[in-house]
């Protein structure tokens, strides 16, 4: 089977970006080319084989590298009533990412192998998007001890991380850098205090103070990350740190590179789109942990997109129900789902000049791939994962739509403009519209 | 003036003529309390339910009397005998008392937000009668209603209001108030206890108990509770008696004709001492009073009594 992505304009950040052609066969990209080129009708192979080809038209579109989502929350095991593994490679497909990485909270915890071994069958029968489980740096996530990071990495583990449960104990911190280290594992970082977090819920502030709700000071993350990144070069093991929310830990990560620190980091599109502003109202999805934070945050996010501090946009999609949601507010969980919203969203950046369509891909798909240590990209050769996106098109955000089991999003009835319109995984389209 | 609002749930969403409506109406009821009958037909056959999932004696008595002296039939619910600790969400209690055709849902929570949340989804009227650390307007309202009775007005008054302003919503509810009827609002306490960002309301703030109290018109004492020594928030409560307590020490620098106030209740000797508490200044007893009169007045205004009060 022959398919041949057409016309549209080929972004692979550092490598290509015209307008090409690509050829895929049996899941894989065998020629990429500008029109004119071999790859165009003039092809030996496409000629002989006419008949079987199937042919996507991207003009006016852009095709990029598959997008990678490195923080979601699929609830499999555990909490399938908010999402399941399959639920969620629907809502990721939709999105226009061809990956995810799913964080061990799940009940039990993704701490062994049994467990990562039950979300990747899962995974398989979805047969949607590639699904990378990230298991737990401690047993149950309370921080007492390591999990066996040899088996889980066999197991098909892709990183570890306490996401939620921060690990406060920083000899435990230190031993788990040293000891993923030896097997080139990844650990993400959820910096936060949570002594001075407290019973904080939202952001520390006259916003906070107004509405009578106790705040969470933008110092409770920027001492964990200053911490880590301490660890990260004491052990000189990569460190990644998960969904920064502050000027200042934007600041530390942007100081710790200088100093060539094997630190990356990531967003998600509600810091940069959103501040404490949208709690108002006692608005539960905006809700969550990191909480949504001021004016000025918001614009050092942005700065830290735009230079390059931060690596990489991820969603750190997590489903909730009206359980969860539709009571008070101090009670209501943390999160909101993302994987539906965030090429939108992440768009919206661009537009506004923060960065190029390039540096958008780079940080939604080249910059996971490499951080997380995975082959992909529009190249010859390499796995035919590929998003296209149509940048034009207008839409109103429908959450009663969404593919996700649930619909705990801030964002609904936003007017959006560009979207992911094709998404395929190793040459088969599991999204298209 | 009519009044039109559905709930009282803030002293953000009220004007300043509302709380004039308000204020001017509680005057008129004041009177009623001391009939040797008290008790006018306004508000028969009008069903008033105070849902008080955080315990309150003063409040909810308060409540029960104004209901009572209009007639209204007054049902009590606890958060102990809720179906709350069945585990009944408050969005489906709500849905449930609502069901029954109350005219009015008074509600306490020791959760900010939970009276908008609850005036979002029932048609009810809802009174807040305190969410967390949000807001407690009755009690602002009780305040500014003991303040114009004494001062005569209250605009160009300085209120200083001084202790935990940070775990207090009668100090957000009375900054706000006092505010918005053209009083000047200083605040004080360690700064602990001052929450970051609350100039915004239109406050200014000293650490000294001292230079609060020193012109004021009016000082309002906050409760201290106990159990926030836990939370590191001062050292002991010795120590905060000296410093930041109303002692006779510190009322030396007082005006004249300034005005003690407390919300209750008092913890004697730690923010308030026993003879500044008693003393000649004090009105703490008077809001206690006030308190009823601005319960019914409100009762009356949401519960959509009839037009005159005196007509009985």
């Amino acid at each position: 089977m022959l398919t041949l992505i057409k016309g549209g304009r080929v972004i692979d950040p550092g490598n290509l970006d015209s307008i090409m052609d690509i050829l895929i066969e049996d899941g894989k990209i065998v020629e990429v080319g500008g029109q004119r080129s071999e790859v165009g009708s003039q092809s030996s192979k496409l000629k002989a084989q006419s008949s079987k080809l199937k042919v996507i038209d991207a003009s006016g579109k852009i095709v990029t590298p598959g997008l990678i989502d490195m923080h979601v929350h699929f609830r499999e095991p555990g909490h399938e009533y908010k999402e399941t593994i399959k639920t969620g490679c629907m809502a990721a497909a939709f999105g226009g990412f061809t990956a995810v990485c799913t964080m061990p909270n799940t009940n039990p915890v993704n701490d062994n192998s049994q467990v990562t071994e039950y979300i990747l069958k899962k995974a398989g029968l979805a047969d949607l998007v590639r699904v990378y489980p990230v298991a737990a740096i401690s047993p149950g996530l309370q921080g007492k001890g390591l999990c066996e990071y040899g088996d889980l990495k066999d197991a098909g583990a892709i990183a570890v991380s306490d996401d939620g449960n921060p690990v406060t104990d920083s000899q435990l911190m230190r031993r788990a850098l040293e000891y993923a280290k030896g097997f080139d594992l990844l650990v993400i970082s959820h910096c936060e205090d949570l002594d001075l977090a407290g019973c904080g819920a939202m952001n520390e502030g006259a916003v906070a103070t107004r509405m009578g709700l106790a705040g969470i000071p933008n110092a409770s993350e920027s001492i964990a990350v200053m911490r880590d990144i301490a660890l990260c070069e004491l052990t000189g093991a990569r460190l990644h740190i998960a969904h920064v929310s502050t000027t200042e830990s934007v600041r530390a990560i942007r100081n710790a590179k200088k100093r060539g620190a094997l630190v990356t980091a990531e967003t998600a599109p509600h810091y940069f789109t959103l501040t404490e502003d949208a709690v108002e109202g006692y608005n539960t999805n905006a809700k969550m942990n990191p909480p949504l934070r001021s004016m000025q945050d918001r614009e050092a996010v942005l700065e830290g997109l735009s230079d390059g501090t931060i690596d990489v946009i991820a969603t750190d999609h997590a489903p909730h129900s009206s359980i969860e949601k539709d009571v008070e507010f101090d009670l209501a969980a943390n999160g909101i789902i993302g994987l539906e919203t965030s090429v939108s969203l992440s768009l919206k950046l661009v537009e506004k000049g923060v960065i190029t369509i390039a540096d958008l891909i780079a940080k939604m798909s080249t910059n996971p791939a490499r951080i997380l240590g995975l082959d992909f990209g529009i190249k010859k050769g390499k796995p035919a994962d590929i998003t296209i996106i149509d940048p034009d098109i207008t839409y109103k955000v429908d959450a009663a739509g969404f593919q996700s089991l649930s619909r705990n999003t801030p964002f609904d009835g936003w007017d959006m403009k560009g979207r992911a319109v094709l998404t395929m995984v190793g040459g088969k389209v599991v999204f298209g519209r | 003036m009519q009044f039109a609002k559905k709930d009282i749930l803030d002293m953000e969403s009220l004007s300043v003529d509302e709380i004039a409506l308000i204020l001017d109406t509680a005057q008129q009821m004041k009177e009623i309390s001391k009939r040797p009958v008290k008790k006018v037909p306004t508000l028969r056959g009008k069903t008033i339910v105070l849902f008080f999932y955080e315990p309150s004696t003063r409040t909810r008595t308060s409540f029960d009397i104004a209901a009572k002296r209009l007639s209204a039939d007054s049902i009590s619910i606890s958060g102990s005998a809720s179906s709350l600790i069945k585990g009944e969400t408050l969005v489906d209690t709500a849905r449930n008392l609502e069901a029954m055709n109350p005219d009015v849902i008074v509600m306490r929570h020791f959760r900010a937000g939970a009276s908008h949340m609850l005036a979002k989804i029932v048609r009810t009227s809802i009174i807040n009668a305190g969410d967390g650390m949000h807001a407690h307007p009755t009690q602002s309202l009780l305040d500014l209603m003991t303040v114009r009775e004494n001062k005569g007005k209250i605009s160009g008054l300085r209120v200083a209001i001084i202790g935990d302003i940070s775990h207090s919503r009668v100090a957000r509810s009375n900054i706000i108030g006092f505010i918005k009827m053209g009083a000047d609002v200083v605040l004080a306490g360690p700064p602990t206890m001052i929450p970051k960002g609350i100039e915004i309301l239109g406050a200014s703030v000293t650490y000294s108990v001292n230079d609060a109290v020193c012109n004021a018109d009016v000082v309002m004492m906050l409760r201290i509770q106990k159990e926030r020594q836990n939370s590191f928030l001062f050292p002991t409560e010795r120590e905060y008696a000296m410093v930041y307590g109303l002692t006779m020490q510190k009322m030396k620098h007082a005006k004249k004709d300034v005005l003690i106030m407390h919300p209750g209740p008092i913890n004697r000797g730690v923010e308030i001492a026993p003879e500044v508490a008693d003393g000649p200044y004090s009105i703490i007893i008077d809001q206690v009073t006030n308190g009823v009169a601005v319960r019914m007045a409100l009762l009356y205004l949401t519960a959509g009594g009839a037009r005159n009060v005196d007509a009985d």
